[in-house]
């Protein structure tokens, strides 16, 4: 998912250019609630293209629409993959509509930069765990300006004052004349009512619905009977069915083809050259899968990445020598570290990651005649948009997307270059048929096709002064930069510091008087990407496994160390305090078992676990508890809360202890899920969560739930083995070194 | 290549490719998207179908391969032992992106038609072959005690 985007975010203007409007993240998290209320304006009715495909309904507002039988239809603007945003979006609204929740539906909004965009980014997306913060205020709005427009409808219809009228669960109410209705019969004529220019907000302590602990996901009844369709399940009359033969190393092309026997495949209707690669069309999946195999492809690699990833590590392990570009300097680190009494030094790698989300990527698209129309579980809904219409030489407002659920992402459907909707542009564009096409990727696709999270190597410096306390501390980070190139680099990238290099690093929240962290910008030839809670997947790593060797080195207990250090950052402290106390850190284990904690913030969430560790099969880690500790402000709906730290820290761990894809002069080692391991269920620890009670705005749990877990095992072996692991994954480290 | 195969109690001739897995047949033949493929080597278990009651990936099943034996999909489910892992899941809310889920679900319901209190060990071995990327795996275990205890008549 995308970074944290506390600064300015691009917005498509024509084709794939984009223009960067200047939205500030702390001063919208400032602003509060006033927000929706300005941003609600002027978007009271849908423009006919999204009325007409809706279904029957009227729409009070962008977010709104009521059926005549009392439906309640929440459009979403996000798209939903598994992380709960349409249950918690429908919640905000249906919270201040006053509606019966079992009335309320769901459902993806088209895609539109105005109406629609995220306002953290300035364009409509998912991403940095954004989706409530940025939609609390307008949700509420929302609910709230058209529950005072079916007030407004209810009084002019009986003829009584508005102030008389109470509304709960769905049913309008006039105590004096005892009069009553549903929504249903009152929306017509609602929807003809001016909305008002403000309307009250419910105070906290009104709340019926945000926090309740029994209000289940819209999404979980389909999701549990194979009702639910995905991208893959998508179909419409006449569709060919893609795959593309693509290069086997980055920045290949194809320099010659030979598809004779690809097109005698039975099903095999066409075989085209696109620039991602070579296409083969078909009647169905497996008739395409076979033409690919049959395809016989010349590439030219002059251009294409030819390093592996030993090399590529290498070359930035030698500049963990020189200084780098600065990104925070408090004090005088370099002055404290060569007065330090002791001085500690580590050194780190992480590998290239890929996200394999469980549903591969794909892409449906139909060409009309000056229009097109599309359909995927698209992340970057304006930016799939602006791509497929720059390549089929529309305007964006001919193409319509339709955003479908998604099976997963972690950040993989969020390409600033909209990869898997230009490919299926592409491919439609090439083949030039009526014919509607769906682009499907193979997992083996998914995990060679590239937008990795980057390789990394930190460097970590700490001084000791004579009594053991930490004076100095001094981070240095080599990578590539992700944003680089796209339109996101002058939003993330400032004086060349790419932020989702360095977040987690630059915002160490330990009170040490002298802190430094540089960073050098190294490129490689591969297609990067944000992967779950973005840079906090290294940084947190280092940072806090490297708190625990300082902690180590003075003889303090690891909790009591942050204690000391997190004096000045309450939230930080808070979810420290919890999750140590309901693990009953200090306590006993049973033999053979340690302990090991991490805390760490990303996306203004706060985050701490606490782990229990023996050595398991293979002597890897075995992890038999997570007690979790979250603060992500008002919890909207709990139990989702709980699912997402057991999420983030299942995907979390997968990664940490089995995960890389490693390129071996360029070309991708791994190809499917027998050597790109993802955690299965019988290395799943147990996980307790306690989520803070907070009155704070609500803020993001897709991805913080990542962050502590690989720092927190480590900690743990590192207490059971005497072993730092710097090396990611544990199953590489752990082999290395026997 | 004509083939006769009885899905979901319901017989089915189609054409097909010799050598087409169940899953695409299932899927694009005959409409029936439930099953979901994650993989196509056998891998994660998103493609899981019954044949005869019985548990298998059919990403790798030729569809000549079935003979006669009985294809059920989640589509096709019913019985007590489906209800009660449907009405688990529910209750659990064990789904996040879904995508695995049908699998998870064929799974678990081949395991309680043989083991109707399996433990933790019973249910991490049965169930180590279904991928699920978003980790809903502690949710799995509780949804799979929750439908054995409703089995067993012992909730619900
Ligand atoms: S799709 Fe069959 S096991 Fe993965
Ligand atoms: S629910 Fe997403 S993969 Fe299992």
């Amino acid at each position: 998912m995308i970074g944290r985007v506390q600064l300015p975010s691009p917005r498509p203007a024509s084709g794939s250019v984009l223009r960067i409007p200047s939205l500030d993240r702390r001063q919208i998290l400032k602003s509060g609630l006033a927000l929706g209320a300005g941003l609600v304006m002027g978007l009271r009715l849908a423009p006919r293209a999204a009325a007409a495909e809706a279904a029957a309904g009227e729409g009070l507002n962008a977010f709104v629409r009521i059926a005549p039988d009392g439906t309640v239809t929440v459009l979403s603007k996000h798209i939903e993959f598994g992380q709960g945003t349409y249950t918690g979006l429908a919640t905000v609204l249906a919270e201040e509509l006053d509606a019966d929740w079992s009335a309320v539906r769901v459902e993806a909004a088209p895609a539109d930069a105005q109406r629609y965009a995220n306002l953290f980014f300035g364009i409509q997306g998912t991403g940095g765990s954004t989706a409530m913060a940025n939609s609390w205020g307008q949700m509420r709005t929302a609910g709230a300006t058209a529950r005072a427009m079916l007030v407004a409808a209810a009084a002019a219809e009986w003829e009584v004052d508005a102030s008389e009228i109470t509304v709960a669960a769905g049913i309008v109410r006039h105590a004096g004349s005892g009069r009553e209705a549903g929504f249903g019969p009152l929306a017509e004529r609602a929807a003809g009512i001016e909305p008002p220019a403000e309307v009250a907000l419910k105070d906290p302590s009104e709340f019926t619905l945000i926090g309740r602990e029994d209000l289940p996901r819209v999404d979980v009844p389909a999701k549990s009977r194979g009702e639910a369709s995905f991208t893959f399940d998508f179909s419409v009359p006449e569709m060919l069915t893609a795959v593309v033969a693509h290069p086997p190393r980055f920045g290949a092309k194809v320099a010659s083809f030979d598809d004779a026997a690809a097109r005698k495949v039975p099903g095999v209707v066409q075989v085209v050259a696109v620039p991602q690669g070579v296409a083969v069309l078909a009647e169905g999946f497996w008739a395409a899968r076979q033409g690919r195999e049959a395809l016989s492809v010349e590439w030219d690699e002059s251009g294409a990445e030819t390093r592996g990833s030993a090399e590529i590590l290498a070359g930035f392990r030698q500049k963990t020598r020189q200084p780098g570009a600065e990104v925070r300097k408090d004090g005088d680190p370099e002055g404290a570290l060569a007065g330090a009494a002791k001085v500690l030094e580590a050194e780190y790698e992480f590998p290239f990651l890929a996200h394999a989300p469980m549903e591969p990527l794909g892409c449906v698209v139909r060409v009309g005649d000056g229009e097109a129309e599309a359909w995927a579980g698209s992340q970057l809904q304006t930016v799939d948009q602006g791509t497929i219409a720059a390549i089929l030489g529309l305007d964006p407002s001919k193409v319509r997307l339709h955003t479908l659920l998604a099976g997963g992402s972690f950040g993989r459907r969020a390409t600033p270059t909209a990869d898997i909707a230009a490919e299926a542009a592409a491919v439609a564009k090439a083949a030039g048929t009526a014919r509607p096409v769906k682009l499907v990727w193979t997992r083996e696709d998914d995990i060679r096709g590239g937008y990795y999270r980057p390789p990394y190597v930190h460097r970590l410096r700490a001084g000791l002064d004579a009594e053991g306390r930490l004076v100095a501390w001094h981070q240095r980070i080599v990578g590539p930069s992700i944003v680089t190139g796209t339109p996101f680099e002058a939003a993330l990238v400032q004086n060349g510091i790419d932020s989702t290099s360095v977040e987690g690093a630059s915002t160490l929240p330990y009170a040490i008087a002298n802190l430094g962290v540089d960073l050098h910008t190294e490129p490689v030839g591969v297609p990067l990407l944000w992967w779950r809670s973005v840079g906090h997947t290294h940084t947190a790593y280092s940072t806090e496994t490297f708190l625990d060797d300082i902690a180590r080195e003075a003889g303090q207990d690891p909790v009591e160390l942050r204690r000391a250090l997190l004096a000045e950052h309450p939230r930080h402290l808070g979810v420290l305090e919890l999750a140590a106390g309901k693990a009953g850190w200090g306590s006993p284990l049973p033999e053979g078992r340690t302990r090991g904690v991490a805390v760490h913030e990303s996306f203004s969430s706060f985050v701490a676990q606490v782990v229990e560790v023996s050595v398991g099969k293979g002597g890897m880690p075995k992890v038999h508890r997570v007690v979790c500790a979250v603060d992500c402000g008002i919890a909207i709906n709990p139990d989702n809360i709980r699912a997402q730290m057991e999420g983030g820290i299942g995907f979390g761990l997968g990664a940490a202890l089995h995960d890389e894809i490693l390129l071996e002069e360029g070309r991708v080692r791994e190809s499917n899920f027998h050597d790109y391991r993802s955690l299965r269920i019988h290395e799943m620890p147990e996980v307790e969560v306690h989520i803070v009670a907070s009155a704070e705005p609500p803020t993001g749990v897709g991805e913080p739930g990542v962050p502590p877990i690989a720092p927190a095992v480590a900690n743990a072996w590192a207490t059971l083995t005497g072993e730092s692991v710097r090396r990611l994954p544990f199953r590489r480290a752990l082999q290395e070194r026997s | 290549m004509k083939v006769t195969i009885d899905v979901n109690g319901e017989t089915r001739e189609l054409e097909a490719e010799a050598g087409t897995p169940l899953l695409w047949v299932l899927r694009e033949s005959l409409g029936l998207t439930g099953t979901k493929f994650g993989c196509g080597v056998a891998q994660c278990g998103a493609c899981t179908v019954h044949l005869d009651g019985r548990p298998v990936r059919s990403c790798v099943m030729p569809v000549e391969s079935v003979g006669d034996r009985r294809v059920t999909t989640i589509e096709g489910l019913s019985g007590d032992v489906a209800d009660a892992v449907r009405t688990s899941w529910e209750e659990i809310q064990v789904p996040q992106c879904g995508y695995c889920q049908s699998g998870q679900v064929m799974t678990t319901i081949a395991l309680l038609s043989r083991d109707r209190s399996p433990d933790d060990d019973a249910i991490d071995g049965a169930l180590a072959g279904n991928i699920c990327r978003c980790a809903t795996y502690p949710r799995i275990r509780r949804a799979v005690h929750g439908a054995a205890g409703r089995l067993k008549g012992g909730r619900g």
